[in-house]
């Protein structure tokens, strides 16, 4: 039995990701614990920003809301939601972590509506985009974190909200959104994906410790390109599960879910 | 300039500056008293069939009294700003307040879960509704404050949400790029909730802004509840504090704990027990209409409505989570 959860490997793998002196836009639960782990390790100097206005926080603790309290403690700045998007937009945001109800091959995310049928009365109605449309047009590398499961990773998302590849291939950069921007990595409990540069295409290059390939396609509802080399997760390090239990989720608000 | 694509989304409000133009070229710039009281101020300035916006970020620093006594008057036919509203959402879908909705951001209260009501209303088929982005609504509001019919984006474009917004996509005519033109928004009535006013509305808000100074230049009538009111001498003495001017105001309201149950950024934190309540009891709609009889359709006020949830002695215990110091009393 490993001695950590799946929630500790994709917060840990996430937080991995973000390099020190980047800067990343985040919204509340796993993006936050693993922007708060990345700044505890090995990216101190970790710029980030919430939508509602908080600029370079030190967080005390895991915030509620995007525009609570703990989003301007001992922050840089307390702005508003067009100065951190227009810096997103002016290309000075480097990361942005996102997640979504559904997600298809191209990285496009869901958080709409579940169902066809008429818009003005929805099967079921999910909250819409808040600012992950704003935040995936503008910030270069989209970043998603989400549980690997079936419902979540379909073939056709019912309703495209926020953008990612959206049909592959040239067709985001085409469509008018910022040139360079994308989908970059998508992280779950099973392993990692990236896309493949021409197609766009989702495909697999990592698995994490007791999953293998095989797991991760038969959770998902396309078909995943495979990378040359998948590689092996490093799990969690005894070091990075102290950070996470002891100072970042102490109530274990992600990490006990 | 050719419009290569338009969203089916409906446009609830009329984007032509020269129509704003006119309507502000009548409003009063007197420094006058407009202290009252929110009653009154919901009863004169709040009317059926007008297109409503709500300042804040749905728990944090929102006018959640102000949203309270607007279905208390049982206002109805709104239209609705659904920009990073959460929990004044709620409340207005609690009293059925809107019948058409601009949605950036609904139903939800983030990291506490869905607003198990505010979804079926929204379900119903009675909401009309238009898809926009937290930023998209941002930007409407700010090209009404500039005082333009537009402004152009880089977001959206390619995505269904486009598709059911009411946006144009258009060429550059300087770079040939595609660019997203938001429309201007001006709500007929908004209401901020603030730190510190004086009686002529000279506000000054500590935190974060979010889209607030867009949207008091934007609204055709503002609504100002603050926490307290600060004689003109203060603003005088400090003007570069002033964040919303006078002469954008129409009423001033003094309503201490005026967010609760969501957060003051320096002031107090969210009840979180009272938020988790508000979302559990409406799954039970027989329990949900006694709740909302009892904190407010028979609440007098939102004096009342915090004696009825703690006073004082809940309040401080707020303001002692505000300042992350309850870990260090809990420890004492």
């Amino acid at each position: 039995m490993p001695n950590y959860n799946t929630m500790e490997m994709m917060v840990t793998a996430a937080a991995r990701e973000l390099e020190d002196g980047a800067t990343t836009a985040v919204g509340t639960g796993a993006p936050c614990a693993a922007a708060m782990l990345a700044m505890k390790t090995k990216a101190p100097n970790l710029v980030i920003m919430f939508e509602a206005g908080g600029v370079s926080p030190i967080l005390p603790e895991m915030p509620i809301s995007v525009g609570d309290s703990r989003t301007t403690y001992k922050a840089i700045m307390a702005s508003g939601m067009c100065e951190i998007m227009e810096t997103c937009c002016r290309g000075f945001v480097d990361y942005v972590f996102l997640g979504g109800a559904q997600i298809d091959m191209y990285g496009n995310l869901n958080a709409t509506r579940l169902g066809g049928g008429d818009h003005q009365k929805p099967k079921t109605r999910l909250p819409g985009s808040g600012g992950a449309n704003d935040l995936a047009s503008f910030c270069w590398r989209t970043m998603v974190i989400t549980p690997q499961d079936k419902r979540r990773f379909v073939e056709k998302v019912d309703f495209i909200t926020t953008p990612g590849w959206l049909q592959g291939g040239d067709s985001r950069e085409k469509s008018g959104l910022p040139k360079g921007t994308g989908p970059y990595k998508i992280i779950t409990n099973m392993g990692a994906m990236d896309f493949e540069p021409k197609s766009k295409r989702m495909r697999v290059i990592s698995v994490n410790p007791g999953y293998s390939f095989k797991d991760i396609q038969d959770n998902c509802g396309f078909e995943l390109l495979k990378a040359d080399k998948i590689v092996n997760t490093e799990p969690p390090s005894d070091e990075e599960l102290r950070i996470l239990r002891e100072e970042v989720d102490p109530y274990r608000y992600i990490i006990g879910r | 300039m050719e419009v290569l694509d338009q969203g089916i989304g409906k446009l609830f409000t009329d984007p032509d500056p020269d129509h704003a133009r006119e309507f502000f070229r009548k409003k009063s710039r007197k420094l006058s008293n407009k202290l009252m009281s929110l009653q009154k101020a919901v009863e004169t300035l709040v009317h059926d069939g007008e297109y409503l916006a709500i300042g804040g970020f749905g728990a944090n620093r929102a006018p959640i009294a102000a949203c309270h006594e607007i279905v208390r008057q049982g206002k109805k036919n709104m239209g609705f700003a659904g920009h990073t509203s959460t929990h004044d959402f709620q409340i207005l879908c609690a009293g059925e307040v809107f019948n058409r909705c601009d949605i950036a951001y609904i139903i939800g209260l983030e990291a506490r879960g869905l607003s198990p009501n505010a979804r079926k209303y929204m379900e119903s088929g009675k909401v009309e509704v238009t898809e926009w982005t937290n930023y998209s609504l941002a930007a409407r509001l700010k090209a009404a404050a500039m005082g333009v019919p537009y402004v152009p984006t880089r977001n959206v474009m390619g995505t269904d949400t486009f598709k059911y917004s009411a946006g144009k996509i258009v060429e550059c005519p300087f770079t040939g790029q595609k660019l997203m033109l938001q429309p201007a928004l001006y709500p007929d009535i908004s209401v901020i909730h603030v730190h510190e006013s004086d009686i002529f509305g000279n506000c000054h808000i500590r935190g974060i802004t979010i889209a607030d100074l867009e949207l008091a230049r934007a609204s055709k009538k503002l609504i100002i509840t603050c926490e307290k009111l600060i004689p003109n001498e203060e603003i005088r003495r400090d003007p570069s504090s002033t964040v919303i001017p006078f002469y954008l105001v129409d009423a001033v309201c003094e309503i201490p704990y005026g967010a609760y149950p969501g957060t003051m950024v320096y002031e107090y934190f969210s009840d979180e027990e009272h938020l988790k309540e508000w979302i559990s009891v409406e799954k039970d709609p027989e329990k949900f209409k006694e709740f909302l009889k009892r904190n407010i359709y028979d609440c007098k006020d939102q004096a009342e409505y915090i004696e009825m949830h703690g006073g004082i002695i809940k309040m401080n215990e707020l303001r002692m989570k505000e300042f992350l110091l309850h870990k260090e009393v809990d420890n004492a």
